[in-house]
Order: structure tokens, then sequence, then C-alpha cells
């Protein structure tokens, strides 16, 4: 069974007179461990699509089957539950706490989850070192470069564990030298711990990490495109 | 562990907006400060006045002529003459009112008293040597009157510290000197000190002299204003206010209670009624204080609401890392209320010091015999009040936190 399935899935933002049609009849099917990255210019739908993957947004039509069970059924409190041990974010503009040392911030999704508080500080320490970022673990994100603090939110990202990596624009607001490094993080998450990432993205660069690349043009999949020299692998066949 | 979590994040968040939440709670500090202050001090202004009253002895009972007032209006209603001199012969007989140990009639009312061409509106009161020790009060210039000198309606006077500046010079000594009121001359034979203004009964303005003085010669009447009866002990007031009421209706040829022309008071009544209406005033007065807190929680409100909209992104953020709305809400809740119960500690702290600081000038310079009182309950009503106004004012803010889509809070700029 696949991990995420969408039939027909449609978003229209209800403006009163002038409604705005966000998404309209996607089909796709994400297995787990997969990478799919989605293009598109903006106005695409292509955030839509993320945050409504990403349980961050309601559809207004059309199906969406999360590990068999269709979304819209599910309660706000189990919504915040599954987002919570299923779902990491990355988002383009960081959204970490002023103010707020690195490894506390890294420790926020705990605080929503069932861990008991004395394993956060060891969680938080494996999160901080998958990115490299030990030294910084004192640190306010005010201290920290552009690249330091997007690995600080997928530190954050990967505290609890999550199947999925929703990444919006994760290197939107970096040089190329740090959204390399960090599409390298979030890559080996993929290859290494087998971790289904959903990514957003403009630069063509970051889609070699991909197995597919879906553009989507006015709220529609343009096409899917399967990615010839993924990175370490060669040819992807399935 | 979540509210340990959250109220870390509230105290975080209070601190780097130091000056702003200071500024915020003021208005619940203003509120329980006064609420503290008014309930401490009117406390105090009760046991001094309570104290004034057991002073004069909690075996005394007071016969007043008249029927019962219905009202301030109809207080006239006990300047009557329905108490004589047999009324208190009879009572003085061990077979009527057995427990009684000593009587004092009173006569008073204002009159003139002049000493050349000096003259002073006072009040003449005309008592016996009970009079001393049931209100405490001795002459710090000279002495009582005697026994021989009541039964001989002597004209003598012991006068208050006021009526003193008054009539004499500076200085100069008024023992023994001659005074005349009403046409009679009142040779002085005592001078009472000073009980200051504010003292719930105050003889410096008064002129105390035999009752039989006073009757005869200044007043010309032959009833009393009041009796005052010690019982032998405070067991057997309620038995001697009976033994009082039979002998006086029997006097009286009074078979209907209802139409009693006199009352009995005892201590106890009197200070039932005093406690009643000191609470009144001081719940009325806290109430007047409490509008503060009114303001302050509005205040509390305004600011929560700011907060909330600066904190939208990090609203999203949580929600997308799995908080619920609840989470949301008692996050936001429990900043408010930490906030309104700091202002309400600070308040608690604030106003028992301002009440034990007046209580010593009050004390010290004033001289009144006022002691501070720290009403613990009122240390409990200060917090579960300025609790409460966090709560009250803080849900509206943090509800609209917690219905924040997280998707358009993520987006907010």
């Amino acid at each position: 069974m696949a991990l995420i399935e969408i039939k027909k899935l449609g978003k229209i933002y209800d403006g009163g007179e002038n409604e705005t049609r966000a998404l309209s009849g996607v089909d796709l099917m994400i297995e787990r461990g997969d990478f799919v990255a989605v293009m598109g210019p903006s106005g695409s739908g292509k955030s839509t699509l993320l945050h409504i993957l990403g349980f961050l947004d309601d559809y207004t039509s059309g199906q969406y089957l999360f590990d068999g069970q269709e979304v819209s059924k599910y309660s706000p409190e189990e919504v915040a539950r599954l987002r919570n041990q299923k779902f990491g974010f990355v988002f383009q503009a960081f959204n970490l706490l002023p103010r707020t040392s690195v490894l506390e911030n890294i420790k926020m999704p705990l605080v929503y989850s069932d861990v008991p508080e004395k394993e956060w500080n060891n969680l938080a320490r494996q999160a901080i070192e998958a990115v490299s970022l030990t030294h910084r673990a004192f640190h306010e994100p005010s201290q920290l470069s552009g690249g330091e603090k997007q690995r600080v939110a997928i530190a954050r990202a990967l505290v609890n564990n999550p199947e999925v990596i929703f990444a919006d624009e994760p290197t939107g607001n970096l040089d190329s030298k740090s959204g390399k490094a960090v599409m390298d993080i979030i890559w080996q998450l993929n290859t290494q711990q087998k971790k289904t990432v959903i990514l957003i993205t403009h630069e063509t660069y970051t889609t070699e990490h991909a197995r597919r690349v879906i553009h989507l043009l006015d709220g529609e999949i343009e096409s899917v495109q399967l990615v010839a020299n993924r990175r370490g692998e060669g040819n992807f066949e399935k | 562990m979540f509210v340990k979590y959250s109220l870390k994040t509230a105290s975080k968040g209070l601190q780097t907006n130091r000056s702003r939440s200071l500024l915020t709670i003021l208005g619940i500090v203003i509120g329980i400060t006064a609420i503290m202050l008014v309930i401490s001090l009117g406390r105090g202004a009760q046991d001094l006045i309570l104290n004034q009253i057991q002073s004069i002895g909690s075996k005394t009972i007071v016969v007043v002529p008249g029927r019962h007032p219905t009202g301030i209006s109809d207080s006239l209603s006990t300047f009557t003459d329905s108490i004589k001199n047999k009324d208190v012969e009879d009572l003085k007989k061990k077979s009527n009112v057995p427990h009684l140990t000593r009587i004092m009639p009173i006569v008073f009312g204002p009159v003139v008293a002049t000493k050349g061409n000096k003259i002073n509106q006072t009040t003449v009161f005309g008592v016996n040597n009970f009079f001393a020790e049931i209100y405490n009060i001795y002459p710090e210039d000279g002495r009582l009157f005697m026994d021989e000198e009541v039964v001989s309606k002597s004209a003598v006077v012991i006068i208050g510290s006021k009526v003193k500046d008054e009539l004499f010079e500076p200085g100069e000594v008024a023992l023994g000197q001659k005074i005349r009121v009403k046409n009679q001359t009142l040779r002085i034979v005592g001078v009472l000190p000073n009980k200051g203004q504010f003292s719930f009964i105050s003889f410096d303005n008064s002129l105390i002299m035999p009752y039989t003085t006073a009757q005869q010669y200044i007043f010309g009447i032959k009833y009393f204003n009041r009796l005052v009866i010690e019982t032998d002990t405070e067991a057997n007031i309620a038995a001697t206010v009976a033994d009082i009421e039979t002998t006086l209706r029997n006097n009286h040829n009074i078979t209907d209670p209802d139409k009693d022309d006199f009352f009995v008071e005892t201590q106890a009544q009197a200070m039932e009624m005093v406690s009643t209406i000191t609470n009144a005033l001081t719940l009325f007065l806290a109430a007047v204080a409490a509008i503060s807190l009114v303001v302050g929680g509005v205040g509390i409100m305004n600011i929560m609401l700011v907060s909330v909209t600066e904190r939208t992104r990090e609203i999203g953020l949580r929600k997308a890392v799995g908080a619920t709305n609840r989470s949301i809400l008692t996050q936001f809740l429990l900043e408010s209320v930490m906030l309104t119960s700091i202002g309400g500690v600070v308040g608690i702290v604030l106003g028992t010091g301002l009440s034990f600081v007046i209580s010593l000038i009050l004390s010290k310079f004033v001289g009144l015999d006022w002691a501070f009182s720290f009403p613990i309950m009122a240390v409990f009503l200060g917090l579960g009040v300025s609790g409460a106004v966090g709560l009250v004012f803080g849900i509206y803010p943090a509800r609209q936190a917690a219905r924040k889509s997280p998707m358009e809070a993520l987006r907010y700029e």
C-alpha cells in the first residue's frame, strides 16, 4: 500500500466572489522511501500541495489516503498527533524561535509528543549530531549562518524520527554552497535512513537528488519525470 | 510536563519584553495593592473600634430610654423621660437584679461654658465615679469626684483637654479655677488627658460632673439619658437583661413588651453592629478597588492580542510540529495567568507593606491604638483574583491563537 495516495485532489480558496482554484484533479502516489521533487512557477499550486500532504491545510475535493486512511476523517487531535509523529517540516524561512538555543529549538516537537522528558536531551543531541552542529548546541539562531539555521531546522524535523520529511524550498534563502550542504543532508536522510522526502524547489540542481520530479502548472500536474542520473545511483528503475 | 514547558516558555517571553511586561502588569499591581490596603486597613479600623468597645467592658449593659429607634431619623425617640431615679433604686435591689454589681446613671447634653470672656461649646456628661473605670480615662491633673460629692450635688467638674485649651491661656493652671455653665459656677477638680480626635470615644471636649449636679443645676431634669449596668460575670448578662426588663416593666406598668418605653443594649450587640458596618464598608471599598482590576485585565488582553499577532509564525510552527489547538490555548492562557499572578504577588507585597507603614504612622504619629493587621485571607483572595483576571482576560487572545490555521500562520509576514 502506498504511503500517500491522492485522487482527483482539488483545492479552492474561497475569497468571496473571486475564488481561486489552487489545485484541480491532482493524482499522485508516493511510496515509502520515495524522494519526490515538486517544481513549478509561483502560483502553480506546489506549496498548496505540500501543505495538504503535510496536513497543514485541508482540501476541498477528491481523496487523500495516508497509510490507506482517508485524511478528512481524522479528528483535529489525530491530525496534530500524526504531524507530530510521522512528519518533519523544513521551511524556506527556517522558522526557528528567536532567543532560544539551538538545542531548545530542536526539542520543540518532543514537547508535543509522548516521549518522556528525560529522553529529550538525548534525542535532541542525536539530531544535532546528524546535521553536524554539535558545537553550536547552545548558540542562538541569530548567531548562526543561513546554512546552519537550515541544518538546525532539519535537526528539528528529525528529532521525532518521522516517516516523511516535507521540505518547502529549503535552499531558497541560501547561497549555493550552503544549499548543497543542506541538500546533502536531505539526500542522506532518504538514501541511508529511508525517509520519504517531498521537496518543493526552484533550483534544478536540487532535483538531482530526487527519484521523480513533478512539474505543476496552474494547479495541475504537467509532467512527471523520472530522474535519469540520480546522484549515487545512476538510472532509477522500479 | 507540558505545563512546565509552557511556564518556561512564558517566563522567557516575559523576560525578553521586560519593560512591556512590567507596564502591562501595573494595572493588576495597583488593583491588588488597593484591595490589600483596603482590607488590611479596614480590619485594623475594625479592631480599633472593637477594642474600644470591649474596653468599656463585656460585662456592661446599657439601658436606653424610649422605644428602640427604627432608624437614624427616629433616634429622637430615645429623648424621653421614662428612666427615673426610682428605676435606678429598684435596679440596685438584689431581689430585683441579683447579678448587678454597679450602676451608673448618665445625663448628657450640649452646653456653653464660659471663663471670663472666653466661650466654649461643649457637652456635659453627668456620671458617677464608675465612669473613669468604664471608659478607662483618669484625670492627668487633679482627681475624680468623691461619692459624697455625687450625693451632695457638689458644683465640681472635670474638664476635657480641649475645654482647657479653649478656656485657659497656654500654661495656665486650670485646676482649682472656676468656670460658668448656665449661670452655675463650677470648680475644676480634674483635667483629662488628650485622647486625640481619632479616638472612637473621646471626652476631649466634655465637662464631666456628678449626675446629680447635672440633673439639678445644669439641665433641670429628673430623668436619665442612659443607665450603664455592670454584671458580676459575662455568663449572667442574658439573665441580667431579663431581670432589668422585668423590673422596669413593673415600675412602668408595662405588660406588653412591644410597648416598652426603654430598651437594653449589650456590648455584644454593639460589637456585632460595628462589625457589620465596618465589614460592609470594607467590602464596598474593595469592590471600588476591584474596578482597577478590570482596567488592568483589559490591558492584559490588549497586550496578549499583540503578542499573539507577533508570534503568529511561532504558532504556525508549533502546530506544524504537532501542537494541538488545546496546547496552544494552554500556552497562551498560562502566559496571561502568569503575568497577572506576578502582578498579584507584587500587589500583595506592596499592599501589605503600605498598610504596615500606614499602621505605623497611625500608631506612632497620630497616637491611635492601631495595630497592623495582616489578613491572610486577603492574600489568598489577591492571588485568586489576580489569577482569575488572567484567565478571564487571557481566554480571548488564547483562543485567537489556538484558532489560527497552521498554513496561514506559517505564511504570515
